[in-house]
């Protein structure tokens, strides 16, 4: 076993600690070490990739390990990381790390609330260090199971609806999925030789196109629900709306993700030819998204249906990108994951840390919360200014890698959805500055809000954790982007033959 | 030149010290600390500046230098965003523009928000502001200069909304933010299409002469990409810099503090977009010469009609945000009417000239208009008149800025404006014979302004006005000194469209021609307003319909709340989202419950009863034997 598998080790580690642990506070323990541990994992890999890197080490995956599962399918427990994958998870444990401290205040059952939390982590971490198809799907699987009783028990509003909706749809999405990846193992060697579910050799072979034209949209679409792909988006405004708020954190933040880097690392990887046959009709879709959530967003009135929408147009621009095909879009892709990763889940914590004070997220029922609870206002304007792009925070630095490799694509169909695309950075600017203006700015609505506590240390934690982390990707990008864009080699490379 | 580096980093220090550690601080020490940041900063401008200019011209010209550059973010082998710091004739001048005028609205908001609430944050804010303003005139490339448009935006948004619990303050901060969020995209996609055809962002490459051939083939509509490239920029340089119909927000952003509209929406920000064509002027002579032409007429349209709205506006501020609209317009024309080199460029040297000049007298009518405001307690004209007794140095300090932009010699306006007018003839008599009559108009509003203000009726007064305190006064004194003598500068000497050495020479019929209309004009505005007259109100009934279309700035401000609200907001935007409450969702709330109504009613079959299934079994294979025995 090598250090990687700790990934998905320390989670089921943690849950059973949190069997173990008698009171609230040995549950508290247990989730603060054993998150700080996954983000000190998640640290050292970055620094050892890094340190590989410039030794001169040009594997594709770094760190693999091999084990044979399961022999008659030719299933391996097979891990391996590269650039984008280090990024993904260094993402994942910063929110499973802010996402601990954001449910620090949890009312009812903490240790069972903190099991299926775990076990969620588990599928996460476990989906981005896979390279084998069989356990990536198995633990895409895990993640979502998890995400129907985190809401269904302990969300709020029509908590029930919004779990089932939530958790139909994206099954609905894993059975493409699962077709699709099914093809793709039964194309993945020579009739007659042996098929895999390795990732990198099927890489090696090519998937006669017949069989592309039929699984890549499958296995696109299949990836594509859990990255909001229009129209099979609207289980997140309903899912989000319910979910309590690190769920909702660790939803968006992370569990989105796994929706674009399955659509790269899947579909556009192992079945380029078709990839770059159909991309217009996916390039239409999600253009559709970006435009569409954006819109949408302006006239909400929840905070977390304006973050829900706004989520599905960032999101469609992470697939968008993708379906550029090109070195700079696709790097634009993976910044934008992390990007919208990050400052999406400061959002949902903000908005739950509001929700818990004030007891509502219509932005009709609020105002003047600037100068009431000004830490987690100025931390909405942080958010804000972040997601509507302001350079020095992590959104431009994704948004502007993404149009300028788009723009690569010289034809005109390209170009007009590209331009279409970049108009939503107005249309995000009114319905930021729209929620701004209303929940924060003014003066305070509800008498009753005049006595609101500003945020608890905890709080202060995550919400630092995450403005730090915005900061970061915002003010010194280049380690990064070098990093996704040296490992985006081989996508291309896969392209190009 | 390390200092430049210093200017660079230091504004950035200060707004993180002052920001976080703000609250720590008492009012006193963050505004000392604020300025005495500002005040180091300052002199290392100038110190940059001396350097600069004092090592001389390198064959004639002055040569652009990098001192510094790191690379920031690398998008493909040839498009990378480097920041770094451009040393060239503008950007030096710019950077001593800039920190003047912001020191001096650092110290007198010493005094102007003495008490205010959220005052270490509004020093916080200054230094933000500052910074970006500083990155974005010495940017070695356009992207970098695109990073530091976005951040100016944003310190404006900040400064503007301010006061953020007015209604008012809150509409306009978000309202100048988005309107110039909208030009910004042209900027960008125009960006995104120069770099794709020229493969670089940077200036001194961009400017070296043989992008326009590696593009030459390319054309979009019949124009060479490069200049609709190149118009595109110009969109987002239109929209910082208020030009029709993208002037809408300016007006509006006067409802943040007085000194932030002093330095940000008369002195700096919002001639970027003039400094943006400036900077990119020979890439706009050489690909697009028929784009400045364009460019000169926005900016003069821009400039009379801003000039006749400022006419009948009754806020002091306003008043003054249409006067720097139709001055913008003036630089504007400058630029687009200027040929390269020598006597051709002429415009060019007038409009920087004019930017400067400018800057400092229009910031000093700001200060002043902040110091009536701040013992008057409103904006409106009404409530002053005969301030002249009260308020001494305010008043001679406004009268020095009112000859100024007027046009009189010997202040620092009349030469510049006078060189514009003469490029401005130089290009064509019509285009020389409007700027003119634009400049009269401009002699007769501020001196309406001035009179109703300091001379006419005096308003009834609950306290009698007092004159501002030395921290607000010092500075105004000091720009008016600056507005005296500014226009003695050899001006030609250190800034000129070719980088050599230019000298400007009065055009006497110009001059006089202009000084006479001015004095017209003034005239005018004296037999107004001098003392209470029924003339205004003659003139505004004989002019009905235009005063009050003016009155309301010719609606356009209702043209875009029609298109905002009914149209994006009350159509678009509703419309989306009804369609996917109702028909997205609905699509698929109908597969659910479409689901689940044939799983009840197929649920019979799975009854469990044995009769049952050995009735339907029987009645099966009855069938099955009939079907096999007849058919």
């Amino acid at each position: 076993m090598n250090f990687l598998s700790l990934f998905v080790g320390i989670p089921v580690v943690m849950m059973l600690g949190l069997l173990l642990a008698g009171n609230l506070k040995q549950i508290r323990a247990v989730m603060v070490a054993g998150a700080t541990a996954l983000l000190a994992l998640a640290v050292m890999l970055t620094i050892m990739y890094l340190g590989e890197r410039s030794a001169g080490n040009t594997a594709q995956m770094l760190f693999r390990a091999d084990v044979l599962w399961f022999a008659p399918f030719n299933i391996h427990y097979a891990v391996g990381v590269d650039g984008i994958s280090v990024v993904m998870l260094l993402l994942s444990a910063v929110i499973v790390f802010t996402g601990t401290f954001a449910s620090w205040r949890m009312a009812m059952q903490q240790r069972e609330y903190f099991m299926w939390f775990c076990l969620l982590a588990t599928g996460v971490f476990g989906f981005f260090i896979s390279i084998d198809l069989f356990t990536m799907f198995m633990f895409y699987e895990i993640a979502l199971i998890p995400m129907y009783l985190l809401i269904g028990v302990w969300g709020s509003g029509r908590k029930e609806y919004a779990a089932m909706k939530l958790t139909l749809m994206l099954m609905g999405g894993s059975a493409f999925l699962l077709v699709g990846i099914l093809g793709i193992y039964f194309h993945s060697a020579p009739a007659g030789g042996t098929y895999t579910m390795n990732l990198l050799e099927i890489a090696q072979y090519r998937i006669p196109m017949e069989a592309q034209r039929l699984f890549f949209p499958l296995t696109f679409i299949g990836f594509g629900v859990l990255g909001a792909l229009f129209p099979f988006h609207t289980w997140s405004p309903d899912g989000h709306a319910s979910a309590p708020t690190a769920v909702s954190m660790l939803h968006a933040g992370v569990l989105m993700k796994l929706g674009g880097y399955g659509c790269f690392r899947v579909a556009i990887y192992l079945m380029p030819e078709a990839a770059k046959e159909l991309s217009w009709i996916f390039i239409l879709l999600t253009g559709i998204s970006v435009v569409y959530g954006a819109y949408s967003a302006i006239v909400q009135k929840d905070l977390k249906y304006i973050n829900a929408y706004s989520s599905v147009s960032h999101c469609g621009l992470v697939l968008f990108a993708i379906l550029m095909l090109n070195q700079t879009a696709m790097t634009g892709a993976v910044l934008q994951m992390l990007s919208h990763g990050l400052m999406t889940a400061l959002f949902f914590a903000l908005i739950g840390m509001i929700y818990s004070r004030t007891h509502t997220r219509l932005i009709t029922e609020m105002g003047g919360l600037m100068r009431v609870i000004p830490f987690l206002g100025v931390g909405y304007v942080i958010a804000g200014l972040a997601s509507l792009g302001l350079p020095g925070l992590s959104g431009f630095v994704a948004e502007m890698t993404v149009f300028v490799g788009a723009f690569e694509q010289a034809d005109t169909f390209h170009r007009v959805m590209t331009i279409l695309a970049a108009t939503s950075i107005v249309i995000t600017a009114v319905y930021i500055l729209r929620v701004i203006g209303k929940l924060l700015y003014g003066s305070v609505v509800n008498p009753a809000h005049q006595q609101l506590k500003d945020a608890t240390w905890d709080e202060r934690l995550a919400v630092i954790g995450l403005m730090l982390a915005v900061a970061a990707v915002g003010l010194a990008p280049l380690w990064i982007s070098d990093m996704i864009s040296d490992s985006m080699v081989t996508v291309v490379e896969q392209l190009a033959k | 030149m390390e200092s430049a580096v210093l200017i660079f980093v230091l504004p950035m220090l200060m707004f993180m010290l002052l920001g976080i550690g703000g609250k720590y601080m008492t009012h006193r020490t963050a505004g000392r600390l604020g300025t005495l940041g500002l005040t180091v900063i300052t002199v290392l401008a100038y110190v940059t500046a001396y350097r600069y200019f004092g090592a001389g011209r390198s064959g004639g010209v002055w040569l652009p230098q990098t001192v510094f550059h790191l690379e920031w973010l690398r998008f493909t082998e040839n498009l990378q965003i480097e920041l770094g710091i451009l040393l060239d004739p503008i950007s030096v001048m710019m950077l001593v523009v800039i920190t003047t005028v912001s020191l001096m609205v650092h110290i007198y908001s010493l005094g102007y928000m003495k008490g205010e609430r959220g005052f270490q944050r509004y020093y916080a804010f200054l230094s933000l502001f500052t910074f970006s303003m500083l990155g974005l005139v010495v940017a070695t490339n356009i992207f970098q200069m695109y990073i530091f448009w976005e951040l100016v935006g944003v310190s404006s948004y900040l400064l503007i909304g301010f006061y953020y619990t007015k209604p008012a303050a809150i509409a306009a901060s978000k309202k100048a933010f988005i309107v110039t969020r909208f030009a910004d995209l042209g900027f960008l996609i125009g960006i995104l299409l120069l770099s794709f055809y020229t493969q670089t962002f940077n200036f001194t490459e961009l400017m070296s002469g043989n992008v326009c051939a590696s593009a030459s083939g390319a054309t979009f509509l019949g124009g060479s990409v490069i200049a609709w490239a190149l118009g595109l920029i110009f969109v987002g340089g239109a929209g910082k810099s208020a030009m029709f119909p993208l002037h809408i927000w300016l007006p509006d952003a006067m409802e943040g503090p007085t000194p932030v509209s002093a330095l940000i929406h008369a002195a700096t920000m919002v001639v970027a977009g003039v400094y943006l064509v400036a900077r990119l002027f020979p890439l706009y002579i050489e690909a697009a010469p028929e784009l400045l032409v364009g460019i000169a007429i926005v900016g003069a349209f821009t400039s009379l009609y801003a000039a006749v709205v400022a006419c009948v506006q009754t806020d002091i501020k306003r008043v003054l945000a249409f006067s720097t609209i139709s001055q913008i317009g003036f630089m504007m024309v400058a630029l687009g009417v200027s040929g390269m080199g020598g006597h051709a460029g002429l415009g060019y040297v007038a409009g920087m000239f004019h930017l400067f000049t400018h800057a400092m007298f229009k910031a000093l009518l700001f200060l002043c208009a902040g110091a009536i405001i701040h013992t008057i307690g409103s904006n409106e004209m009404s409530a002053m008149g005969g301030l002249r007794k009260y308020m001494p140095v305010t008043h001679i300090t406004f009268l020095v800025a009112c000859l100024a932009i007027s046009g009189i010699p010997p202040f620092s306006g009349f030469f510049s404006k006078d060189e514009i007018l003469t490029a401005a003839f130089l290009f064509s008599p019509w285009m020389g014979v409007l700027m003119s009559g634009i400049a009269g108009l401009t002699a007769f509003y501020m001196f309406r302004l001035y009179y109703n203000i300091f001379w006419g009726a005096e308003a009834k007064r609950e306290h009698t006005p007092h004159e501002a305190p030395v921290s607000m006064t010092a500075p105004l004194l000091f720009l008016a000194f600056v507005t005296c003598f500014a226009g003695f500068i050899p001006f030609g000497n250190f800034v000129s469209s070719d980088g050599v050495e230019y000298t400007i020479h009065l055009d006497g019929k110009v001059a006089l021609s202009s000084v006479g209309l001015a004095c017209v004009a003034i005239g005018i505005a004296f037999r107004f307003y001098r003392q209470a007259s029924v003339l205004p109100a003659k003139m505004a009934t004989a002019f009905g319909g235009f005063y009050r279309a003016a009155l309301h700035r010719f609606y356009i401000d209702n043209l875009y709340l029609f298109i905002t609200k009914r149209i994006i907001f009350a159509g678009i935007s509703q419309g989306i989202a009804w369609f996917d409450r109702h028909v997205i969702d609905g699509a698929m709330n109908l597969t659910a419950t479409v689901t689940q109504k044939v799983a009840y009613c197929i649920r019979g079959l799975q009854s469990g009863q044995i009769q049952q299934y050995a009735f339907v079994f029987l009645i099966g294979t009855l069938l099955i034997v009939v079907w096999m025995v007849f058919l």
